[in-house]
C-alpha cells in the first residue's frame, strides 16, 4: 500500500497548507541572509536607492576592498580567534577534569561541590558585583580576563558529568587493573568514551566566544584588544546614528550600508563553516545536558 | 549515636590519601567557581552600603535599604521592572508558541530532504551573534534606504520611523527574537514528538482519523508534558530578557518601552558609575529571579513528577 492511498483528500490538502507555510517561515527566515549577502557585492547607489531586493545589482567588491584594507578589521578578527580558541581551550582544561571528579561517587564532599556548582543556575551576583571583582581582580583591559573570567558553567559542567557517570563501570576496572592513575584512566578512558559530550560543549564555548560581545565591550577598553563583535557593534550601532561617518562612507562605488554588509558576511563566515558539524551534535548536546538533569 | 570528631578526622584524611588525585582535578574548576561566582556575591553587600571605588567594598559605611528606597521612588526604575514584565509577557503570549507550532509542522512533513534542509536553515539564525542580528534588523528598518520601507513605499504608504518610535520597539524586539530563536527553539519540541509511540498512529489511521485530527489528538497531547515543562521554565525566567540586544536596539527615544532592569543597571552602573544604587536594583531582581525559579521547580515536581534538576 502505498502512501498516498492512505490519505484522503482533506489530508492531502493539509499536507499542502503545511508544506506551504512551513515553506514561508523558511524562507523568511532565509532572507534576511540573501538580501545582506546581495547588498554587500552591490554598488552603493544601488542599495541606498533602494533597488537591491533580491539580486546583487552593479556587482562590485568595493565594500569588500574598503573593509578589508580596514586595519581594526584584521585586529578585532584576530582578536576574536585569540578569545575563541584561548577562552575554548581554557573552558576543557578547567571543566573536563572537574567534572570527571565529580562523576565519581565515591569521592567526599561530592554532594557539597554539585549543589555549590547547581546553585549558580538559580542566583548569581549580577552585573556591576562581577565587574568590581573583576576589577579587583586586576583583569580589566586584559586579555587574559576575557579567557578565563567566563571559562565555565554550571550547565556545561553537569552536561559534561552526566555523561561521565553514564560510561560503564567495565571500562574503569579493566584500566584500574592495570594501575593506571586518574589522569590516565580520565585521558585514556573518559575522554576518548565521551566524545560527543565533550564536542558538545566545545562547541557551545566556540559558539558564545565568537559571538559574545557584551563582556568585551564593558572589560576591553584598549583598542587593540577588541574582539570583532565589538568593532562591528561599534560601526553598525553606534555610526548608524552618526551621519557624519556614514555619509563619509557613501561614494558611488561602497556605502554605509554596503560596508555594514560586508563586515556581516565576512563574520558570519566561520560560523558557517562550523555550522554543519554544530548542528549534528548540538540537537543531541541540549537533550543530554537538559533532560538527565 | 554520638558523632566522634577522631574518627570523622580518621576517615576525612583516609579518603583524602585515597582520592588525592580527584581532588587535584576538581581543584581547579572549584577555585574558578569561587573566584568567579561566589565572591562576587560577597560584593553584593555593596547595595547597603554607600559604596566608593577609592574605598574599597569593606571601607564603605552601611546605610541600611537607603539604595532600595531611592529605586521605588524612581520612577524610571519602577518603569524598567514593568517594561521587563510586560516585555517577558508578549515573548510568553506571542513568542512561545511558534517553537511548538514549528516541531509540529516539521513532523508533517514527508519528504525527508526537505525537512533536513528546512531544519538546518531555521536552526541557523541561533548560531548567529545579536551584533549581526541588530544590524540587519537596523539595515532592514532603516526610514530612507531599509527594505521594510521601500516594500511599504511600493503601496504608497510612507516610511515608518521603526526604531525611534516607543510603539514599535516591542514588535520589532519580539519578532526579531522569533525570528532568531523559534527555529532552534523547537529541537526540543521535535525530541518529544519523536518520543510517541508509532503504534499511536497506526491504530488511529485503522479508525479512519484524518492528519489533523492525530496531530491534535495525538501528537500535541503526548508533548504536552515537555510543553509545560518549557512553560514552567519560561514562567521562571520572566525577569530575565535578553538585555544583550536590548542594548542594541533601544535609543533615548524608545526608553520609555525599552528600558528594562538589565538595561538600567549597565546605564547607572557601568556607564553612570552608581555601583551600589545598580547593585541594589540587580540584587532586587535576582532574589525575584530565584523565587521564580523556585517555584517554578516546585511546581514542575508536582505536575509532571521530574523537576528541572
Amino acid at each position: 500500500m502505498s502512501a498516498s492511498n492512505l490519505y484522503t483528500r482533506g489530508d492531502r490538502i493539509f499536507g499542502y497548507a503545511n508544506a506551504f507555510l512551513l515553506a514561508l517561515f523558511v524562507l523568511s527566515t532565509l532572507y534576511p541572509f540573501i538580501y545582506v549577502l546581495a547588498a554587500s557585492v552591490s554598488s552603493g547607489a544601488a542599495v541606498t536607492s533602494g533597488r537591491v531586493v533580491l539580486w546583487p545589482v552593479d556587482v562590485t567588491l568595493a565594500a569588500y576592498q574598503r573593509v578589508l584594507s580596514d586595519r581594526m578589521f584584521w585586529i578585532s578578527y584576530g582578536n576574536t580567534f585569540i578569545y575563541t580558541f584561548g577562552g575554548t581551550a581554557m573552558s576543557l582544561a578547567i571543566m573536563i577534569p572537574g567534572a570527571y571528579a565529580l562523576s565519581r561517587k565515591r569521592l567526599r564532599g561530592r554532594t557539597m561541590f554539585n549543589l555549590l556548582i547547581a546553585f549558580t543556575l538559580w542566583f548569581n551576583a549580577g552585573m556591576i558585583p562581577f565587574f568590581l571583582n573583576m576589577r579587583d581582580l586586576g583583569l580589566l583591559d586584559s586579555r587574559f580576563g576575557i579567557i578565563i573570567g567566563f571559562a565555565c558553567n554550571a550547565f556545561n559542567v553537569i552536561l559534561l558529568r552526566n555523561f561521565f557517570e553514564a560510561v560503564p563501570k567495565s571500562f574503569e576496572e579493566a584500566a584500574k587493573m592495570d594501575g593506571a592513575s586518574e589522569l590516565q584512566l580520565l585521558w585514556k578512558v573518559f575522554i576518548p568514551l565521551s566524545k560527543p559530550a565533550i564536542v558538545t560543549v566545545a562547541l557551545f564555548c566556540i559558539v558564545s566566544r565568537w559571538n559574545g560581545y557584551f563582556w568585551a565591550m564593558v572589560l576591553l577598553r584598549g583598542e587593540e584588544k577588541i574582539p570583532l563583535q565589538v568593532y562591528l557593534k561599534r560601526i553598525i550601532v553606534d555610526l548608524n546614528s552618526n551621519d557624519e561617518f556614514a555619509s563619509s562612507l557613501l561614494t558611488a562605488e561602497y556605502s554605509f550600508e554596503t560596508i555594514t554588509a560586508a563586515i556581516m558576511v565576512a563574520s558570519i563566515i566561520p560560523v558557517l563553516i562550523i555550522y554543519p558539524y554544530a548542528q549534528k551534535y548540538f540537537s543531541k548536546g541540549i537533550l543530554l545536558g537538559g533532560v538527565k538533569e | 549515636m554520638r558523632l566522634r570528631l577522631s574518627d570523622y578526622f580518621q576517615t576525612l584524611s583516609e579518603d583524602l590519601r585515597r582520592d588525592w588525585q580527584l581532588y587535584l582535578l576538581l581543584a581547579p574548576m572549584m577555585i574558578w567557581f569561587l573566584v568567579f561566582l561566589y565572591k562576587p556575591m560577597h560584593g553584593l553587600q555593596i547595595a547597603f552600603k554607600d559604596f566608593s571605588i577609592f574605598r574599597g567594598i569593606e571601607a564603605s559605611p552601611w546605610v541600611g535599604f537607603e539604595h532600595f528606597g531611592a529605586l521605588f521612588a524612581d520612577a524610571m526604575f519602577i518603569r524598567a521592572f514593568w517594561n521587563t514584565i510586560t516585555i517577558s509577557f508578549l515573548g510568553l503570549i506571542f513568542a512561545f508558541p511558534v517553537p511548538i507550532l514549528l516541531a509540529l509542522m516539521f513532523n508533517e512533513v514527508q519528504n525527508a530532504l526537505a525537512k533536513r534542509w528546512a531544519q538546518t536553515i531555521v536552526y541557523l539564525p541561533h548560531f548567529i551573534s545579536v551584533v549581526i542580528v541588530a544590524g540587519i534588523v537596523i539595515n532592514f528598518l532603516s526610514p530612507s534606504t531599509g527594505i521594510v520601507n521601500t516594500v511599504l513605499g511600493w503601496f504608497g504608504i510612507a516610511p515608518i520611523y521603526f526604531l525611534t518610535q516607543p510603539e514599535w520597539f516591542r514588535p520589532v524586539f519580539i519578532g526579531s527574537s522569533i525570528w532568531k530563536e523559534a527555529g532552534f527553539d523547537s529541537i526540543v519540541y521535535l525530541a518529544a514528538i519523536a518520543g510517541v509511540s508509532p503504534t499511536l498512529y497506526e491504530s488511529a489511521r485503522v479508525d479512519g482519523a484524518s492528519r489533523w485530527q492525530m496531530v491534535w489528538r495525538i501528537t500535541l497531547p503526548c508533548i504536552l508534558p515537555t510543553i509545560i515543562i518549557m512553560l514552567i521554565i519560561r514562567i521562571g525566567n520572566l525577569v530575565e530578557v535578553g538585555f544583550e540586544y536590548i542594548i542594541l536596539l533601544y535609543r533615548p527615544s524608545t526608553y520609555q518601552t525599552a528600558d528594562v532592569v538589565s538595561t538600567f543597571i549597565y546605564r547607572t552602573g557601568l556607564q553612570g558609575t552608581q555601583y551600589d544604587l545598580a547593585t541594589a536594583a540587580g540584587l532586587f531582581n535576582a532574589v525575584i529571579a530565584f523565587v521564580l525559579v523556585y517555584t517554578a521547580n516546585r511546581i514542575s515536581r508536582k505536575v509532571s513528577s521530574t523537576s528541572l534538576w
